[in-house]
């Protein structure tokens, strides 16, 4: 799940990690007169899930209540199209007005899981303001590591290193420490799986300033931090993909025509690039998972169906605990129930599959059958091909 | 042999009276796994179905010389359930529960260094050596004995390609599911390793999926060591960037973890590349017979 740059630079606070004085406003009216308290010059910043807000116009410095008032007009309700939110990008509905600051030096400073040593990384770089991607792909050796040890957590002397390595100086160096050891701790009590300060800013009175702050939690995680859950804003998520989720489906919605339904999360990729393979295009990504119950596939085949770009649906089931005789039947009463309008392609394989492919065939639905994968992927895509 | 387990492995529940707990338990005891002990606190001293419940795992390993365990505990308590087999010093210890929160999993990974319990999972189907032990949630009858290895991040996958091997006629030494998360007990070198150094293993098939760099370290290693044929396929070619494709792990992040790097790895490392899923069984047929091991 990931947050606002609000909402994480509240956090942050909580921890003790210095951020800018700042607000999150809702309307024009409440960004002005957060903009007054905090007095000029301030920032107001559009508030999406996507990086890339300042070159798309997102951030704006203003002078005076005249331009806070401007702003904050123009960004609210703006469709901001970043190089993170795709070209339909993703409507404003929302500004952090925040403390401008003078700058002297821009600088990066991360923390994630890193999987390959099984712990949490810190990485910092004097590259700040620039996306840590492009810096480890240009100037991989302008990256500076450490990893955290569970069993002790981020130590004094992790923070010294980086810090001495980034070229501050003595006074800031203790400052850094402190702002390190305060991320760190934020991040392991927070189930955190990504936290990302960009740029970390020394300003000209020699402090240190979280500017930007970007948070992902671990949605496996997030059951015993009910007060982080609350953080989620639907509106950043699609309709679709929420809808899933509260029936405990893992569904993203993609660009294709052809809607897929498959139990577990590796069968369902492998079906996509299936389709893909026979020359059609997946419409999304869905695993109705190991226990997948009638009113489950039910509820999936809405969440297909209610995609108007989907012209044929293709489930790809391989039985195991999940039995394909249950299937078979959720299958023909969620058909049945929803109104199916679209081709229909299933392939069935594994426990109780006789059984299964018997309540498809004597259902009446018109549903085309698939001897394997390869199969069922062809037909599918020749079935949306007729339709479209 | 095989790999891990065989069919003198015994075995104990960890989340024996939960209901997932109850119905593999038996299922596995059904396919002829060794299930000789359940743990579940508090309920000491009763039994599933004959199976005597302890309150602890070093308790039931004492009484019942338990080697390994799987375990159904939720996700809250798995991670302290994978800590208490690996305390109580069993050799093998498979966690199937789904939703394991990762730094919970970073600790796990830190506790286990320098002990010798091998933990397969979380988030995983668990392994199986056809015809003599069965640890995990997998349907046995798909499988056969025989002599490939098979070794994946995916639950279902496996078992699609589990069956199109055995519809051929080819058997398998051991199929280990290694699971979907981001931190994970044994990985695929671990498991390579292991199908090598096997003598009943001929030719190995690893199944990955995007995310992370687990395929290109695999493919480094069999580069390295591996002179068996191993056979690929990685899921997940057509996914988008930055979104979890169900598995906690499957997520191209920064631009690395594609499919496209992977696939391009293992064939640098002579690895057969399956066109399709649907070719997983024939692409490792064509493997064996190139090599001579099938007629």
């Amino acid at each position: 799940m990931n947050i606002h740059e609000h909402q994480a630079k509240e956090l942050l606070r909580r921890y003790g990690v210095a951020v800018p004085d700042g607000e999150a406003c809702f309307t024009v009216d409440a960004a002005v007169a957060t903009a007054n308290r905090l007095g000029f010059p301030c920032v107001v910043k559009a508030q999406i899930h996507a990086g890339g807000r300042g070159k798309a116009g997102g951030v704006q410095v203003v002078r005076d209540a005249g331009e806070a008032e401007a702003a904050a007009r123009t960004l609210l309700g703006k469709t901001l199209v970043t190089h993170q939110t795709g070209p339909q990008g993703r409507v404003v509905r929302r500004l952090l007005v925040e403390r401008a600051c003078r700058i002297t030096r821009e600088l990066y400073l991360g923390m994630v899981v890193d999987r390959t040593s099984g712990r949490v990384t810190v990485m910092a770089s004097t590259e700040g303001g620039v996306e840590v991607e492009e810096v480890a792909a240009r100037t991989p050796e302008k990256i500076l590591r450490e990893t955290i040890d569970p069993a002790v957590g981020f130590a004094a002397y992790q923070g010294r290193r980086l810090a001495f390595g980034l070229g501050l100086t003595k006074e800031q160096v203790a400052k850094a420490v402190g702002f390190m050891t305060a991320l760190a701790r934020c991040f392991v009590e927070s189930d955190c799986s990504l936290a990302e300060i960009n740029p970390l800013v020394v300003t000209a009175d020699g402090g240190l300033l979280a500017l930007d702050a970007k948070i992902g939690f671990d949605d496996n995680g997030l059951f015993r931090h009910p007060e982080l859950r609350e953080l989620r804003d639907p509106s950043e998520e699609d309709p679709r993909e929420q809808e899933a989720a509260k029936h405990d489906l893992s569904y993203i919605a993609l660009d294709g025509n052809i809607g897929c339904m498959v139990n577990g999360a590796g069968l369902a990729m492998a079906t996509m690039d299936i389709i893909k393979a026979a020359g059609g295009m997946p419409a999304n990504f869905l695993d109705v998972g190991g226990g997948a119950t009638t009113e489950k596939v039910a509820a999936a085949f809405r969440i297909l169906l209610s995609d108007a770009a989907v012209k044929a649906i293709f489930i790809n089931i391989f039985g195991g605990i999940l039995r394909c005789d249950v299937l078979a039947d959720g299958v023909v009463q969620a058909a049945r129930g929803v109104g199916l309008s679209i081709p229909l392609v299933v392939r069935m394989e594994g426990t109780n599959v006789d059984e299964g492919k018997a309540i498809l065939a004597g259902s009446a639905l018109d549903i085309i059958t698939a001897s394997d994968m390869l199969d069922g992927a062809r037909k599918a895509v020749a079935a949306a091909g007729r339709r479209s | 042999m095989s790999v891990l387990v065989d069919r003198r492995t015994r075995v104990l529940t960890q989340g024996i009276t939960g209901a997932t707990g109850q119905l593999h338990t038996r299922l596995c005891r059904e396919y002829g796994t060794q299930m000789v002990a359940g743990v579940t606190p508090g309920r000491g001293g009763t039994d599933f179905e004959g199976i005597p419940i302890f309150d602890t795992v070093a308790r039931a390993v004492r009484e019942t010389g338990a080697d390994a365990s799987v375990i159904y505990v939720p996700p809250a308590g798995a991670a302290d359930a994978i800590m208490e087999a690996a305390d109580a010093g069993l050799r093998v210890v498979v966690c199937i529960t789904d939703g394991v929160p990762v730094l919970d999993m970073v600790r796990v990974k830190r506790f286990l260094e320098g002990r010798p319990t091998r933990l397969i999972g979380p988030n995983c189907p668990g392994i199986i050596t056809p015809g003599e032990c069965k640890i995990g949630i997998m349907p046995g009858y798909i499988h056969t004995p025989g002599r490939v290895g098979v070794v994946s991040r995916s639950g279902t996958l496996t078992y699609e390609t589990v069956h199109q091997l055995t519809l051929l006629g080819i058997g398998q030494s051991t199929c280990i599911g290694i699971g979907g998360d981001p931190i994970i007990g044994t990985g695929f070198v671990d498991a390579l390793r292991l199908f090598d150094e096997d003598p009943a293993t001929d030719a190995i098939i690893l199944i990955g999926e995007i995310g992370g760099t687990a395929e290109e370290d695999a493919a480094s290693f069999i580069k390295a060591h591996v002179r068996k044929p191993v056979v690929t396929f990685i899921a997940g070619q057509t996914a988008p960037k930055g979104k979890r494709m169900g598995h906690a792990g499957a997520i191209i992040a920064g631009g690395r973890g594609t499919a496209a790097e992977k696939i391009e790895a293992f064939r640098a490392a002579g690895v057969r590349i399956a066109p399709s899923p649907a070719e997983l069984g024939a692409t490792m047929q064509g493997a064996l017979r190139e090599a001579r091991l099938l007629s």
